[in-house]
């Protein structure tokens, strides 16, 4: 039995039906490890470097780059280097019947699908991965004005071994736009509320941003229900932050006022699409969306400043594992917050990196959540 | 969010203004059909189906069968709305708004100027416009430039499911009267469309493409089709941006103006009749504001000036398509001007 691994188009976020290679990474014939990056992908909304799930040999190029190819379509193939050529040939014309066929083209396209519960009399929509996995589930909490997606290369990677539930934060995406005094109580009080509408006692809880405060208020208040912290450039950590942001994003109801806001997100500014920021432009035409933002914004972020610092409570949380990450170029809350935290705080300010290093150094933050979680 | 029709778009942004405003009512010719008659009520839910399920949910003090009478429902919603309730009227196909000029263009689209800005008339006529249906010629008009020259009028022409939700939201909550106009053609496209209630302000132009050689403008179907041409003409190596102006009245001139600016090259994509359409209108515009950033004559991709036939082949001619509009395209594109000759 020979080993020939197909690499397939990967789906990056709900919405994704197709994508193309936009450049190779490594040659035909190169010997890659787990975790290489073997090529980019691009979407109409976000380009990401795809990583070898295997070690072997990249034996073959399938897709043509820039050629768009459906999701779960075959665009290369790995195996050993013994594997004969003539092998490798009627493994993609297999492959390709299989795909032509429609029935596993079908299954890579739908993907799992969000789920909407009840928590306090308020809609919650989360997405869940991973559901057969045993042991403590990761949740995956986004920032302001984000969603679930904002998780789309977090949540694949870390469902491969855990349970992962990303919810809408209240306010945001398909979850209720009633958010209350819209605080880190008042959205730490949901995301408890979700747990136990999940029937889940503990948790690993990973914030970004807002959600990073999030998280740590969450920890702060119920720490029976906290495994581990991973804090990813959270809010919460001093009184700066770029309160044009927020104002920005709050303001801008066209493509062209909305993307230079955008554009603070990332360090690669191109990774601001006109999809991104089309779909931006679609949840904050919801209603009660914008009152819901303006409430956020002036229960946390007043005047451009930070107004509820936990910082000097980090000292409370006494066993709980935490870890924060910060992307170096982080132009929203800048990274010299992860500066003096106390020891036992394993801080992490990734290069390359501006506030989204979940999706700027997927990889790298994926490898940091996974050994924080199950070292 | 999930994929939806352009039909039930339209059934969803009534239904969740319904819900959330006692004072919505519909009204119109088999808006529920065989209401008090030995038929089934809710048999029809509209002619082709739009309204259905409206009178299940809100009963017969909502949801309004009228006689065949376009003059009598079309100006008592005008009534209903000046004294405070907001009205959705289905005019059925926009052909038939002949017998009902006066309610519309005389009264409703004058309430507020007429009575000193003491007025309001939050009114909706919804219609169906278009051809392609093999309906002939006295269903199949795109009849939007006559109701876009009367001041007082808000026209919207949404050119996608998604569009038609957000834009029929917009048009209820509206104090003004609001005449929105649907394709038949496309009632069964889909795309996804959010579940929760949403609002696409009217005046502000959607870009569905965008490139630097020409800029199409398209109307309500046509925007599709203009999709279509441009991307087998990017293919090609000629980009082009597609505005969808979403409203007629208001236009977005300012966004139309940006875009010919920059390409310096304009066609427009206009299924009405071709002499004082939306695609004259638009021409007119550019010739006056940006003339000197012209690169090419403008081309106008509209229909011959005859009614719609019946005959489906020539029904087929008559209407513009994406090969009428690459060729457009095309032609701008290898305009010369004397000197380069």
């Amino acid at each position: 039995m020979t080993n020939i691994t197909a690499i397939t188009m990967p789906k990056f976020g709900l919405a994704m039906t197709e994508g193309k290679v936009a450049s190779w990474a490594k040659p035909e014939g190169a010997e890659i490890s787990v975790g290489d990056e073997i090529a980019d992908i691009e979407t109409t909304k976000i380009t990401n470097a795809y990583e070898s799930p295997v070690k072997g040999t990249l034996r073959r190029y399938v897709a043509a780059e820039q050629e768009e190819l459906p999701v779960g379509a075959l665009i290369a193939v790995v195996a050993d280097p013994v594997v004969a050529d003539s092998e490798i040939d009627a493994f993609i014309a297999a492959f390709q019947a299989d795909f032509a066929s429609g029935y596993s083209r079908e299954q890579a396209e739908a993907g799992p699908e969000p789920l909407k519960t009840d928590v306090d009399g308020r809609a919650t929509r989360y997405l869940e991965t991973g559901r057969e996995h045993e042991g403590r589930p990761i949740i995956l909490i986004h920032g302001f004005g984000g969603d679930l997606n904002n998780w789309m290369f977090t949540q694949p990677g870390l469902a491969e071994k855990h349970r992962v539930i990303a919810p809408d934060l209240l306010g945001h995406g398909g979850s209720s736009k009633d958010v209350g005094a819209g605080d880190h109580a008042a959205l730490s009080a949901s995301v408890v509320g979700l747990l136990a509408a999940l029937d889940i006692p503990k948790a690993h809880l990973v914030g970004h941003s807002l959600g990073g405060a999030v998280a740590l208020r969450t920890a702060l208040d119920k720490p029976a229900h906290v495994a581990s912290l991973t804090l990813i450039s959270p809010a919460g950590f001093g009184d700066e932050l770029d309160g044009n942001f927020i104002t920005g994003f709050i303001a801008a109801n066209r493509r062209k006022q909305l993307e230079p806001v955008l554009e603070k997100l990332f360090k690669d500014k191109s990774l601001v699409s006109r999809d991104m920021a089309e779909d931006l432009l679609k949840y904050k035409r919801l209603d009660g969306v914008g009152a819901a933002l303006s409430t956020i914004a002036a229960a946390n972020f007043a005047d451009g400043r930070q107004k509820d610092i936990l910082r000097g409570r980090l000292a409370e949380l006494g066993n709980i594992p935490v870890q924060v990450i910060w992307g170096a170029e982080d132009e929203i809350i800048p990274a010299h917050q992860a500066e003096g935290l106390p020891a036992g705080i394993r801080t992490h300010v990734l290069a390359g990196a501006g506030h989204m290093p979940q999706m700027e150094k997927a990889a790298e933050v994926n490898r940091l959540i996974l050994e924080l979680v199950a070292p | 969010m999930s994929k939806k029709s352009y039909r039930a778009a339209i059934n969803e942004a009534l239904r969740q203004e319904m819900r959330r405003d006692p004072t919505v009512i519909v009204m119109g010719e088999d808006v529920a059909g065989g209401t008090d008659s030995a038929g089934e009520q809710d048999a029809w839910g509209g002619v082709l189906g739009v309204t259905k399920g409206l009178f299940g949910e809100f009963g017969r003090e909502r949801v309004l069968d009228t006689p065949l009478s376009e003059s009598a429902y079309i100006g008592a919603a005008a009534g209903a709305a000046a004294t405070g309730l907001r009205p959705v009227a289905e005019l059925m196909f926009v052909d038939f708004l002949g017998v009902c000029f006066d309610q519309i263009f005389n009264q409703a689209a004058k309430f507020r100027y007429m009575f000193g800005g003491h007025a309001r008339t939050p009114m909706v006529i919804r219609a169906m416009y278009g051809a392609g249906f093999r309906a002939a010629s006295q269903h199949s008009q795109c009849l939007y430039p006559l109701f876009t020259h009367i001041p007082g009028l808000k026209v919207v022409l949404p050119s996608s499911a998604y569009e038609a939700k957000g834009l029929l939201i917009q048009a209820i909550r509206d104090d003004d009267p609001v005449i929105f106009l649907e394709n038949k053609v496309q009632y069964d496209e889909e795309e996804e469309v959010p579940d929760e209630p949403y609002t696409i302000p009217f005046g502000e132009a959607n870009l569905t493409r965008e490139g630097e050689d020409v800029t199409i403008v398209a109307f309500g179907r046509m925007v599709g089709i203009a999709n279509a041409a441009a991307d087998r003409l990017e293919k090609q190596g000629i980009s082009c941006t597609v505005v969808d102006p979403r409203t007629t009245s208001p236009l977005d001139t300012g966004t139309i103006l940006d875009c010919v600016t920059e390409t310096g090259r304009l066609v427009i994509v206009d299924e009405a009749s071709p002499r004082c359409n939306m695609a004259t209108d638009i021409s007119a515009l550019v010739a006056q504001e940006a003339f000197g950033a012209l690169k090419a004559p403008i081309r106008m991709v509209c229909p011959p000036h005859v009614p719609v036939p019946f005959a489906p082949n020539l029904e087929d001619l008559y209407v513009p398509n994406a090969d009428k509009v690459e060729a457009a395209v095309r032609a701008v594109m290898g305009y010369k001007t004397k000197e380069t000759v």
